[in-house]
């Protein structure tokens, strides 16, 4: 019962915060919308027992990407340009409407096929469920291959970003 | 779930304890900083309010409530009132994890001496340090004022950048140790005998000059330079705004310091450890000696220049921390049982090399004061550091 109490209202605060994170004007409200999304997603994690992901979750999300986020918004001082100019992606509405709609329909045909394979509940969790261990030894032994081509992935990133801003000093 | 009130209450207590003990050190802290720098610059310090000037920091704060709040013209006003706030809250619930003795028995049921033991302790810390430079980010824009805006800006590039040293740093007594709860740790630390100050000399260090970053203190005070920002971010808060502003940066301290204690210095271990209550005593001595230290560092030394600032953080802590990961990752995965004695002899090598590698930097940086620093041309990032 206080699992489900916490799911609603956790997923009502962060579909509110996402909602408002494309709706609100000031850029520097959309991203701290977006860090009460994240912590949200953290808190829900916690009430799952993923208490590594969840610290994860705030750790890397929240405290690293979105203070760079406000740090580029901050330093560009880009306020005040949204607000003047005309949205320069205006034709691509259309194909955004279709897109969101087809991933909707996505996510809820999941949650529904999904929904009857879920074992019916009452189980108890092993005593290291979530642990930093388990999920350590889980990514390097049976997701050793994804894991590291995402390292791989983020390394290509890294690569990319020096090479598009290399200015010949 | 079993729901036992008894267990709530306990809670409850140990957390308002931890949170009443945490907003009353920084007071004392305050009135040592200033005597303590009042020594160093050979002065008497604050001497008239009470016994030795101990009611100092009591005024300062009964005249600083009664003082106008004050929001500027175009402040956002939202952001403006809770940054304050979101600077203090992290650095408060940060404490719930350390532990500050081992069990004791009260009314016969087992008390662990800690708010909240968890298995993942140093992520919580660090992600919760993480989000401190939120409370100051936020405080800089909202202002409304281009030297608070500075100020954030330099926060959120110094905080970032030192974050990876730090984190990096606590890796190695992870590894030592096996285990990401501090109470653990300490355990660990127990078992081996001697403290992870010592196998581990070089994350240390590595630890508190990071952690005198991201607690925006001297040397690394830029977020607040008053030569240049007048005050950065807390330039326009005023009252009990700006109190929070200030109390924070003590909790700050006293939380990395008390993180400090607990993985280098054995936390409440000492003489005569098993006798619980003498444990919190042992805990607050070597955290007031790394608040010495911190206060002494202070007085000492004057403010980094920001190319400074960041190329002590990326070319010089990082690569260390690297190193000192690396050698212990090695000595642990070679010999796991004897990992402890043989990074105690390889620490001194680790440390020996440190101190090398920042001598050759820093007598390069004297060397070419002119060429090291290039003029910020207009579509450059405000520092450039190559030399």
């Amino acid at each position: 019962m206080g699992e489900l109490i916490a799911f609603v209202v956790l997923g009502a605060i962060a579909v509110a915060a996402g909602i408002a994170v494309v709706v609100v004007r000031n850029p520097v409200h959309s991203a701290l919308f977006l860090v009460v999304n994240f912590f949200c997603l953290a808190v829900l994690f916690l009430v799952l027992s993923a208490e590594f992901v969840a610290a994860l979750q705030v750790l890397v999300y929240a405290g690293a990407i979105m203070v760079l986020f406000l740090f580029v918004i901050m330093l560009l001082n880009v306020a005040g340009v949204f607000e003047s100019q005309r949205d320069p992606l205006r034709s691509q509405r259309g194909l955004a409407v279709c897109l969101g709609l087809g991933l909707l329909a996505e996510v809820l045909a999941i949650a529904v096929s999904g929904a009857a394979r879920l074992p019916s509940g009452g189980g108890t969790l092993p005593q290291d469920f979530g642990s930093p261990t388990l999920v350590g030894l889980l990514l390097y032994s049976q997701y050793v291959f994804p894991f590291e081509a995402v390292s791989v992935l983020l390394l290509i990133a890294m690569v990319g970003v020096v090479v598009l801003t290399k200015r010949s000093v | 779930m079993p729901f036992d009130v008894t267990e709530l209450v306990i809670a409850i207590v140990k957390a308002l304890v931890v949170f009443v003990a945490l907003l009353s050190i920084v007071p004392v802290l305050i009135w040592m900083e200033r005597k303590v720098i009042a020594d160093i610059q050979i002065r008497i310090g604050p001497n008239r309010a009470g016994p030795f000037g101990l009611l100092q920091p009591l005024a300062d704060a009964i005249k600083l409530i009664f003082k106008e709040n004050i929001i500027t013209q175009g402040a956002d006003k939202v952001v403006y009132f809770f940054a304050p706030a979101v600077s203090m809250v992290p650095a408060i619930i940060t404490f719930a994890v350390v532990p500050f003795g081992d069990t004791a028995h009260i009314l016969g049921r087992k008390v662990l001496l800690q708010v909240a033991d968890v298995n993942i302790g140093i992520l919580y810390i660090l992600a919760l340090s993480s989000l401190g430079v939120y409370g100051i980010v936020l405080a800089g824009w909202s202002s409304n004022n281009k030297y608070s805006l500075l100020g954030g800006v330099r926060s959120s590039a110094q905080m970032i950048s030192y974050e990876l040293p730090l984190g990096l740093a606590l890796v190695g007594p992870v590894l030592l140790s096996g285990s990401l709860s501090l109470r653990e740790m300490i355990n660990a630390q127990g078992r081996a005998g001697v403290w992870f100050i010592v196998p581990q000399f070089l994350a240390f260090a590595v630890y508190l000059i990071s952690g005198f970053a991201e607690t925006n203190r001297a040397p690394f005070d830029l977020p607040e330079a008053e030569q240049e920002l007048t005050a950065g971010y807390h330039t326009e808060y005023s009252s009990f705004r700006f109190a929070l502003f200030y109390m924070a940066e003590y909790v700050n301290m006293v939380t990395v310091g008390a993180v400090a204690t607990t993985i280098f210095l054995g936390g409440w271990r000492g003489p005569f450890g098993n006798i619980v209550i003498l444990q919190p005593v042992w805990f607050l001595v070597k955290l007031f000696a790394i608040l010495y230290f911190f206060i002494w560092v202070r007085g000492t030394l004057p403010r980094l220049r920001y190319d400074k600032l960041m190329k002590l953080g990326w070319k010089v802590l990082l690569p260390l921390a690297l190193l000192n990961l690396m050698v212990t990752a090695t000595v642990k995965a070679l010999a796991p049982q004897s990992a402890i004695p043989i990074m105690s002899v390889l620490s001194l090598v680790l440390v020996a090399i440190g101190v090398i590698a920042l001598t050759i930097i820093s007598a390069r940086s004297t060397r070419t004061p002119a060429s090291g620093l290039r003029e910020p041309s207009a579509e450059g990032a405000f520092y450039t550091w190559e030399s």
